[in-house]
């Protein structure tokens, strides 16, 4: 029998044998869970500190470098290869604290190890958004309801239009613009990515209603500022200054080329992380729902729902820790507390299982993910694009 | 890590941690100490740590570690315990054991001493797997099990199999300080060569002249029910038992037989006992739910095998925190304060205290408490 509203051609008892399906590949990874893993994650976690402390210093390194010093080294290209090599690593360190490790330990992932270190309630990471927010707004809004039309904030994130479903307006043509800023900001974006701010802009609430949870995310905004735009660079400038009597160089520079530098790292995670991120949900080939077809949903058919909405992206293991598993954001979708070095073997299996049920399975190259989904942001700035909301639901009633 | 630590009201806070202050503005979101156990893991401040510099077997199925603790260590009075973090097969388990070396050590180092028994995973990984140069996360010492600084006692202490490990600690102590006073120890073991620290303890009892130790071998000899502990074997061993202070560690009927003893002569004011509860409840074999009791709320109620917890709470008139009610999210987690809960995905049981439970997909098994 055929009562529910997915655009898949199986019957009510077929999709809910294919979530038992599902539930027993999930039962039985999270059993073999083990010593493999903890080393995993306890090495990541290492190399990620390693990483980050080894490339504030290359860039105080780099310093050393400056023509003033005047020793035979001392020119800009050696100075600028040096301090390139330590904002590549300080970028590629917050992509991992950022993706592989936070955000997957933030999804209780490696809560089961009962680490007091590791853990999901205690753990904070290195970006403006406090993790416990980011934590509801993620983990609870967007999981559970992944892709549905009114109820996924992450559905465009209130500024652009992902979807035909979404009713055009004008300020949708400048999305493309947004899209770059998003790109550039993506850090900033997350931390006020709350309903609470969303409701506001709309003046549904006011700003009284909501003085703690800005308070809260303003703490978080501080301490990031305070570390990369004035702890680091002040100790350098400080430094700078009795050696600036001996070295025809100011400390103001100092100060400048440290923070700027640490803009850079933060630019390259916020590029990456964006890229990696609108990857997972936007692809062309991912769906959207209504409200409408969520009700009364069954566990089987929300596994369908996160497998019709998210898309994978194809590359190499390092491919795939560097994009904190979200290059496999079916498996992360369907099973988002097992851990992250897990999906890459249960990968081959999901897609098996969803050709044999005839359930799309969206996997494709960077190019071609990321690409549609700018195609896809350019396209729905302008009225149209595609079957609109109010038809596609009486098609879904009527069959 | 979400703050830093507040320092203890009262204490001025050290060097140290003024510094700590600056350079955690550097180390955000993690502390100063994250980095530093990069270098030297005995030098974190955020946990302790103790790497493992020795290990020794002392019978078949017991072991001995010598344990070098990180900087933020403070001495242990003789015959406290401390408890231990242990990776096993992936998960991180807390196990109390007692500190078997006295404070008065050279090193700054202690040992503990861990027996395999049955059924007991992590003191099996514990004696066959740990291995030197392994660091492990520790407590400090802890617990109300120890002589009394300058009251003028005489002690006699009945201590069975690992129970040995606190009065060995207690008498070393004694003996280093050179104030051992008249002693009198009971130890019970299976057999001679089963003797947990058997050769310290016999050479203890050989050079010092007011150690007075009687080993029992409990399953040898013609007819071992002799051997148990009876008011009738502690006067022919120690006569003027009814005035000294009895120091006990055992099993649970040993314990018993001795507070039995204590209570019908009249001075179980004399009588001091070191129990090691097990983390563990039984889980009952008929698991079909039972009463639920959440702690913080002060709530309590019938919780159903097939209810999860969450529903069951907010049938009862609370409010708990939760997220996707389907067991994805996490924001619903809570701890176990005691008792049996199932994983209603898996049929897994939870019946550990202090396990993180996730209240909208665990049902009751058996009565429960939680830390609600």
């Amino acid at each position: 029998m055929k009562t529910h509203q997915y655009p898949v051609d199986l019957t009510d008892e077929q999709i809910e044998e294919f979530g038992n399906e599902l539930e027993a590949i999930r039962n039985e990874v999270f059993d073999s869970r083990g010593d493999r893993d903890r080393a995993y994650i306890l090495k990541v976690i290492k190399t990620q500190r390693t990483m980050a402390v080894s490339a504030r210093f290359i860039i105080y390194l780099s310093l050393f470098f400056i023509p003033a010093w005047g020793h035979a080294l001392a020119a800009w290209p050696v100075m600028l290869t040096i301090l390139g090599l330590g904002v590549f690593m300080l970028g590629i360190a917050k992509i991992l604290e950022n993706m592989e490790i936070a955000h997957n330990v933030l999804h209780a992932q490696w809560d089961w190890m009962k680490d007091p270190e590791i853990q999901s309630n205690t753990w904070e990471w290195d970006t403006m958004s406090p993790s416990d927010r980011w934590m509801h707004s993620h983990n609870v809004v967007h999981h559970t309801w992944t892709n549905v039309l009114e109820k996924d904030l992450d559905v465009g994130y209130g500024i652009m239009r992902v979807t035909p479903m979404q009713k055009w307006k004008p300020a949708f043509l400048l999305q493309p613009i947004y899209f770059i800023l998003l790109m550039l900001l993506f850090e900033e974006g997350v931390a006020v990515h709350e309903q609470a701010i969303d409701d506001h802009l709309k003046g549904k609430n006011k700003l009284k209603d909501f003085t703690p949870l800005l308070k809260r995310i303003g703490y978080k905004v501080w301490r990031q500022v305070a570390k990369d735009y004035i702890a680091w660079p002040l100790a350098a400038a400080l430094v700078a200054i009795p050696i600036s009597f001996y070295v025809p160089f100011s400390p103001l520079l100092v100060f400048g080329i440290v923070a700027g530098a640490n803009a850079v790292a933060n630019l390259i995670r916020n590029i990456w992380a964006f890229t990696i991120i609108f990857c997972g949900h936007f692809p062309a080939g991912a769906h959207n729902f209504t409200l409408e077809q969520v009700e009364g949903e069954t566990r089987g058919r929300w596994y369908l729902r996160q497998m019709l909405g998210s898309c994978n992206i194809e590359g190499g293991k390092l491919f795939h820790i560097l994009s904190g598993n979200l290059s496999h954001q079916i498996e992360h979708h369907l099973f988002p507390d097992m851990c992250s070095n897990r999906y890459q073997e249960v990968a081959p299996r999901v897609r098996a299982l969803a050709d044999r049920y005839g359930i799309p399975y969206n996997s494709a190259s960077l190019f071609r993910q990321f690409g549609t989904t700018w195609l896809n942001n350019l396209r729905l700035a302008f009225p149209g694009g595609g079957e609109p909301y109010e038809p596609r639901r009486e098609q879904a009633s009527q069959s | 890590m979400r703050q830093p630590a507040q320092p203890e009201p009262g204490a001025s806070p050290s060097i140290w941690s003024r510094l700590s202050t600056i350079t955690d503005y550097f180390a955000w979101p993690l502390r100063t100490s994250h980095y530093l156990e990069l270098v030297n893991p005995l030098w974190t401040t955020h946990k302790l740590q103790a790497r493992v510099v020795k290990v020794w077997d002392e019978t078949k199925d017991a072991r001995t570690l010598t344990l070098r603790p990180g900087l933020n260590w403070r001495g242990h009075r003789a015959g406290q315990h401390v408890r231990v973090g242990i990776p096993a097969n992936g998960k991180h388990y807390t196990r109390t054991y007692t500190i078997s070396s006295p404070p008065e050590r050279e090193d700054d180092c202690f040992t503990i001493t861990v027996k395999a028994i049955d059924k007991g995973t992590i003191s099996h990984h514990i004696v066959r797997n740990i291995k030197v140069g392994d660091y492990l996360p520790i407590g400090l010492p802890q617990g109300d099990f120890y002589l009394p600084d300058a009251q003028p006692i005489q002690p006699l202490f009945i201590t069975a199999g690992s129970g040995i490990t606190p009065a060995f600690s207690m008498v070393n102590s004694l003996i280093a300080q050179g104030r051992l006073p008249d002693t009198h120890h009971i130890h019970y073991a299976p057999h001679e060569f089963d003797v947990v620290l058997g050769k310290e303890l016999k050479a203890m009892d050989r050079y010092n002249d007011r150690y007075h130790l009687h080993l029992i071998y409990s399953r040898e000899g013609d007819d071992p029910s002799r051997n148990r502990f009876s008011a009738a074997q502690l006067d022919a061993l120690c006569p003027d038992w009814k005035e000294r202070d009895v120091y006990a560690c055992g099993p649970p009927s040993l314990l018993e037989a001795i507070e039995q003893c204590m209570e019908d002569a009249g001075c179980i004011r004399r009588l001091h006992v070191e129990r090691f509860r097990a983390p563990f409840t039984e889980v009952p074999a008929d698991a079909v739910g039972g009463r639920v009791r959440f702690a913080q709320s002060d709530v309590e109620t019938d919780g159903d095998s097939d209810t999860p917890l969450l529903k069951a709470a907010e049938e009862a008139g609370m409010n708990p925190p939760h997220g996707c009610r389907m067991g994805i999210c996490h924001t619903c987690n809570t701890t176990l304060v005691s008792g049996c809960v199932r994983d209603l995905r898996t049929g897994e049981v939870l019946n550990e205290a202090g396990s993180i439970v996730q209240t909208c997909i665990c049902a009751a098994a058996g009565d429960c408490e939680l830390d609600l």
